[in-house]
């Protein structure tokens, strides 16, 4: 009975609320655009959201991890140019192996990501100052590399640029599946593994998490190796998507994986949230977009206004929610 | 009484006095920095006077750091109480994108002489630009003190969306400025020395007074330091929090004044793009924890110093300007790490 009573007010609560109210919006704005235009609501404009998305999903589920621990990672979009830039030097200088590169990248996102975990956990810093000296360096890297733009015209990574996965209504680009899948095996990691439930832990009060004796200094660790790993495998994808490695690639997508996560209904004060809703959360931003593209009138500076505008929207409902839901339980 | 605390004593001799100054490691740095670039670059202290305005290397140097010095001004009070601003760089690009799209300037021919006329006048327009920016910091901190957000999350809204507007308001164009007086903001020379230092030197004082001859500092110090305790203690929290992120986001919109008149032109794009990092990087090296409480602006005056001189070593060495990133990351990695208690317990132990 009990039991009940708890299921019904886990429901009510204010990440579940927040996440429909994403997949409702996310309904609202392809009805608004289906009315409007003509040909928006084709199986196609959604799946090209997604082919046009793939990098973002994947880093957003990284970034959900992080914020579900309490943290914040501002280094995934230079480390998403840093992996371009080293995918593009190795496979067009070193003339290394796609297989080979693509698991040295993976590798290096990872160690990069964990290294910073390890500074934030060990000196007991803020997230947020050694992300942001992590943004810098690994920008600076890329320029270490190379200034200029390098292209891709490796055969293996144009054939995938190519592929057209066939599907009932239409296509999905490789990475766009590979992002689907890296979705699925997140959602398995954060809601049916001890990895997971650690990581909710944490996020939830650190200081309880180490009184049950979670290995708190493990978990962080891991969540930022596993954020750098997604933004390493972001930009894979990206190089897949762009055929080629430069040093501006990725500016800004930091912000755009935050607002994808809170959007997805996760709280920013950590603990709270399903990595599920950084689907919803790219979908939308991904809708606006499109909406602004198929206006025609519409200049593309009102993407960032509109994304700041439902970043407000999003922190001001959760802010209002979890104050009630607080006052509810005390 | 003054809100510096670890005052050494009085009858402390002069040698642990100097040591014990928590000015002592930004200057050092800073001096460090310049003996490199004496070294390096010849003739790197030499200052001469041509057109009766003061040139050389340090002079640039002062001038190229002063929108800087400004916005770190305004970021150090916000870290002293625990917040961080990161929409500096977008209140540079919209306060400087407002006033040169007020002044602009249509050309006029007088008596057969060309002359350029403000399309508003100057003051009106230089108010509208501060103005959006208080707008601004306004916005910033009734979301940070009101609906209670995180500094970083409730600043992150206004950094998407403000450089946006700016974007939005320039239509993503480069907006040129014709109008001759608006010029000597940026680029003009006062007494031989350029005049936006006398800017950033009246607000430095202005800061200092504000925080050392009145309660102010005091107050700021005890919100940073505990903001239950200081709310408890009868102080207007919500108030000085706000007031905090409107000082920081005018400092930014002054900043973007100075830049948009130095380059003659406003650039939503591009104009103060990553200054929030520079100003945050500049604080920290000042000595102003980012845990919040005590706080230095001369500290962080002599950070930008030192941020600004190494942009200005790395570029007139020839390096690619690029490897300056590499070079503030790992900078930052060591402010921090030293600065955190873990790492002095680890010396601790060590010496033991």
């Amino acid at each position: 009975m009990s039991a009940i009573v708890k299921g019904a007010r886990g429901l009510s609560t204010a990440p579940w609320f927040t996440s429909l109210v994403t997949v409702v919006l996310l309904l609202a704005m392809l009805g608004i655009g289906g009315s409007a235009y003509p040909g928006f609501l084709s199986l196609q404009v959604m799946f090209n959201l997604l082919i046009d998305n793939a990098f973002l999903l994947v880093i957003a589920v990284g970034m959900g991890f992080v914020i579900l621990s309490g943290g914040i990672d501002l280094s995934v979009g230079s480390v998403l140019a840093l992996s371009t830039m080293v995918t593009a030097w190795l496979l067009q200088h070193a003339h290394w192996h796609p297989a080979a590169v693509i698991l040295t990248v993976l590798l290096m996102g990872a160690c990069f990501g964990g290294a910073m975990g390890f500074i934030i956990h060990a000196f007991k810093l803020q997230p947020f100052i050694v992300t942001l000296a992590g943004m810098f360096l690994a920008r600076g890297l890329c320029y270490l590399i190379s200034i200029e733009s390098v292209t891709i015209d490796q055969p293996f990574f144009v054939a995938v640029s190519q592929t057209q996965v066939p599907l009932p209504g239409g296509f999905l680009s490789p990475g766009a599946i590979i992002a689907l899948v890296v979705l699925l095996l997140a959602v398995w990691l954060a809601h049916f593994t001890a990895f997971g439930r650690a990581v909710y832990a944490i996020g939830g009060n650190e200081q309880s998490a180490a009184m049950m004796g979670l290995d708190v200094g493990a978990t962080r660790i891991g969540v930022y190796a596993l954020s750098g790993l997604c933004a390493a495998l972001g930009g894979v994808l990206f190089s897949f998507y762009m055929l080629s490695g430069y040093g501006l690639h990725g500016q800004g997508t930091e912000l755009d994986a935050i607002a994808a996560v809170v959007i997805g209904g996760t709280l920013l004060t950590g603990g709270y949230g399903y990595i599920a809703g950084a689907l919803s959360g790219v979908l939308v931003l991904g809708a606006i977009q499109t909406l602004i593209a198929f206006d025609g009138t519409l200049s593309s500076w009102w993407t960032r206004i509109v994304i700041g505008s439902l970043l407000f929207v999003f922190c001001v409902v959760q802010r209002v929610m979890g104050g009630r839901m607080m006052g509810g339980q005390g | 009484m003054t809100p510096t605390v670890d005052k050494p004593a009085e009858s402390a001799p002069l040698r642990t006095v100097l040591l014990q100054h928590p000015l002592l490691r930004p200057v050092a740095a800073l001096l460090v920095l310049l003996a490199l670039d004496a070294l390096l670059v010849p003739g790197f202290f030499r200052l001469e006077i041509k057109d009766g305005h003061l040139y050389g290397a340090l002079v640039d140097i002062l001038n190229r750091a002063a929108p800087l010095m400004l916005a770190t001004l305004g970021m150090t009070l916000v870290i002293a109480t625990r917040g961080i601003d990161i929409s500096v760089g977008a209140v540079v690009a919209l306060s400087g994108t407002v006033a040169a799209m007020l002044i602009g300037g249509t050309m006029v021919v007088n008596n057969g002489v060309p002359e350029y006329v403000a399309n508003t006048p100057m003051a009106t327009a230089l108010l509208a630009a501060l103005g959006v920016a208080l707008l601004c910091g306004l916005w910033n901190g009734v979301l940070v003190a009101g609906i209670k957000l995180q500094p970083i999350v409730a600043t992150l809204i206004l950094m998407v969306a403000g450089r946006g507007l700016a974007q939005l308001l320039t239509d993503g164009q480069i907006v040129t400025v014709y109008y001759q007086p608006y010029f000597f903001l940026g680029s003009g020379y006062l007494l031989g020395l350029p005049f936006s230092l006398y800017v950033v030197a009246a607000v430095f004082i202005a800061t200092m007074l504000l925080t050392k001859k009145t309660a102010l500092g005091l107050f700021i110090q005890a919100v940073g330091i505990n903001p239950v305790a200081a709310r408890l203690a009868g102080l207007r929290t919500a108030s000085l929090i706000i007031f905090v992120y409107v000082f920081c986001s005018t400092c930014a919109g002054l900043a973007g004044l100075l830049v948009t008149s130095n380059i003659k032109s406003a650039d939503a794009n591009n104009a103060g793009l990553l200054l929030e990092l520079d100003a945050i990087l500049a604080v920290t090296l000042g000595g102003t924890s980012l845990a919040g409480g005590k706080f230095s602006l001369a500290g962080s005056m002599i950070g930008a110093l030192i941020i600004q001189t190494l942009t200005w070593t790395i570029y007139s060495l020839g390096v690619p300007p690029e490897v300056n990133m590499v070079v503030k990351a790992l900078v930052v990695f060591v402010v921090c790490i030293s600065q955190s208690g873990e790492f002095r317990q680890l010396l601790k132990r060590r010496a033991a």
